[in-house]
């Protein structure tokens, strides 16, 4: 069955969303995401939505879920790349998501992430725990 | 937007007329006799017209309203018949006019296209004909034939009305975007820092424009802060304040942060005692204090260069 | 009991292109009414902001048919009004229809799941809405775009 590639990078987990996305993958999503968080000790979750054209009511509280669930389960989400056009839709369609970390770009997303974490430095191979200076 | 036409732009005539009581001509005879003994046909036949008009929307409130207002209108035709026959821009035809003035201005109002208006008079013209034909017997071919041609060429007529309307009213609304858009311009104070000088009112469609140009400015420099200035925004009631809430909203959805500038001391009074809930956005007095903190923020710090020390 | 909005300017001398029909059975049928409407929303010209909103609220609706009226039909059709364009969505189920439609047009109603957010913002997202609902019966909605 479809679905939407989750990718591990040492302690983040980084999903690029690129399809217009239905329910049930958007529910499957959250699923892997779930199970994926709690398997490997994740710490940070970026979710790309760059590609997205639109984002629906059920979409977005599925990206809010996903928020709130993986913070019960330790790891801070960033979601990146929201258009413009789909920001003012969702704020007319009256959902703001206010306890959402966003950041403009993945980039921005990382570097978002690695300030939420808290100074803890996060190698893209996994490797090294050091603090930054 | 031009102006709703008024009634002093109906010529009046106030001198004597040619159809001075007792010399009326045969027209005039026709539907001062209809007004006068079948007043109840032609109201019903002209609100059953009406009703079955498309885009009409039925229902007994509707009806009722219908039937007051066209026996309004064929009280006030009564009247001028009875006063000055035929011609429209005699003195007893002030009363009529006023009447429809005010009903076409209501309806536009209202959102009815213009072609929906027009059928109000266009079948009451229709339903005095059917009236009129069925008291002459109505089987001669020729006078259904001219009925018939009348009534399409009302149609098309009705038909140029509305395209022209609708012409007229896409130029004034294109202009109107473009002066929108021109007056919401977006400034970069800083690398990461946008400057966003409110002035004017802020009214739901110039908050989509707003978002808009904030929204795509925030990506086209890449920025992390938005700062609202609103000095120039003469009152903040609930609904400019949700409009400043939703521009906010939208700017962190892209992942950068607002903040207002330029509360006066009498918009601080009126956000406090409309209860409006500002949240976590940071406010400043002035465009500088903004600035000064959206620096900050950036890791900047601002030193006088002073060589005296 | 049936809302209504102001007389639309789509009843009177509009000329109207072939109806697309999109049958929601399933939730890919969702993501092809979305589609269907973006497609008929470019063509028209209409502006990226208003297209989206246009597409959110045909997802809104397509899915309160498919959750909670038991799957339905979307009917697409592009308008024409003197020199504007717009596209008009129909959406309707034979679900057990809404009981209070005052309610369900309030934001934060919900009969289970959100179906009131949906509702209410799918009607800020449109130039026109109309709702038409008889509990026992089903539901339908009407939204239109235009192009500005």
């Amino acid at each position: 069955m479809e679905r939407i590639p989750v990718l591990k990078m040492g302690e983040l987990l980084m999903v690029t969303i690129q399809v217009d996305m239905h329910d049930r993958l958007a529910r499957t999503l959250l699923e892997d995401l779930t199970e994926a968080i709690s398997a490997h000790g994740i710490h940070g979750v970026l979710i790309d939505i760059s590609a997205l054209d639109v984002v629906d009511s059920f979409i977005g509280r599925t990206l809010s879920t996903i928020a709130s669930t993986a913070q019960v389960l330790g790891a801070e989400t960033v979601v990146t790349g929201m258009q413009p056009a789909v920001a003012i839709t969702l704020v007319e369609l009256g959902l703001s998501m206010p306890g959402i970390r966003t950041a403009l770009n993945a980039e921005r997303g990382m570097a978002a992430l690695r300030a939420a974490l808290g100074g803890r430095s996060e190698r893209a191979d996994g490797s090294g725990s050091g603090h930054d200076a | 937007m031009a102006r709703p036409p008024v009634l002093e732009d109906f010529p009046v005539d106030h001198g004597p007329t040619d159809n001075a009581r007792g010399t009326r001509n045969a027209g005039e005879h026709l539907v001062l006799d209809v007004l006068k003994h079948r007043h109840r046909e032609l109201l019903d036949a002209w609100v059953s017209g009406q009703e079955s008009a498309p885009g009409f929307q039925r229902s007994t409130a509707n009806n009722d309203d219908l039937v007051r207002q066209s026996s309004e209108i064929l009280g006030a035709l009564s009247v001028a018949v009875e006063a000055d026959g035929l011609a429209t821009t005699g003195a007893g035809y002030l009363e009529l006019r006023r009447l429809l003035a005010d009903l076409s201005g209501a309806q536009a109002r209202q959102g009815y296209s213009p072609s929906q208006t027009a059928t109000v008079i266009f079948s009451l013209k229709d339903a005095l004909l059917r009236v009129l034909r069925g008291e002459e017997g109505g089987d001669d071919a020729v006078e259904g034939g001219l009925y018939e041609v009348n009534r399409m060429i009302d149609a098309l007529g009705l038909v140029t009305f509305d395209s022209y309307v609708q012409s007229r009213e896409q130029v004034i609304r294109s202009q109107h975007t473009e002066l929108l858009e021109l007056s919401t311009p977006v400034v970069k104070l800083w690398d990461g820092v946008l400057a966003l000088p409110l002035v004017g009112t802020l009214d739901s469609q110039r908050t989509q424009m707003v978002m808009e140009n904030l929204l795509a400015s925030i990506v086209e420099h890449e920025a992390s802060i938005a700062i609202l200035d609103i000095t120039g925004v003469p009152t903040v009631d609930t609904l400019v304040a949700q409009h400043l809430l939703k521009t906010v909203a939208a700017t962190r959805l892209m992942g950068a942060d607002c903040i207002i500038s330029g509360i006066r001391p009498q918009i601080a009074q009126t956000i406090v005692s409309l209860g409006v809930e500002l949240g976590e956005v940071t406010t400043k007095p002035s465009m500088a204090a903004a600035l000064q903190v959206a620096l900050q923020r950036l890791g900047h710090t601002v030193q006088r260069a002073d060589s005296s020390r | 009991m049936a809302a209504q909005s102001a007389p639309t300017a789509a009843a009177v001398d509009t000329t109207l292109s072939s109806t697309v029909t999109v049958e929601i059975r399933t939730d890919e049928d969702v993501v092809r009414v979305r589609q269907s409407v973006r497609a008929a929303a470019v063509a028209i010209g209409m502006r990226l902001v208003e297209q989206t909103k246009l597409v959110t609220a045909a997802s809104e609706l397509s899915r309160n048919a498919l959750d909670y009226g038991g799957g339905g039909k979307a009917e697409l059709q592009v308008l024409r009004h003197g020199p504007r364009c717009g596209v008009r969505l129909i959406v309707e189920d034979d679900g057990p229809g809404i009981v209070d439609v005052g309610l369900a047009l309030t934001d934060g109603y919900s009969t289970g799941g959100g179906m009131g957010l949906g509702l209410a913002g799918a009607r800020r997202l449109v130039d026109e809405f109309e709702l038409w609902s008889e509990v026992g019966v089903g539901s339908c909605v009407t939204i239109v775009g235009w192009a500005s």
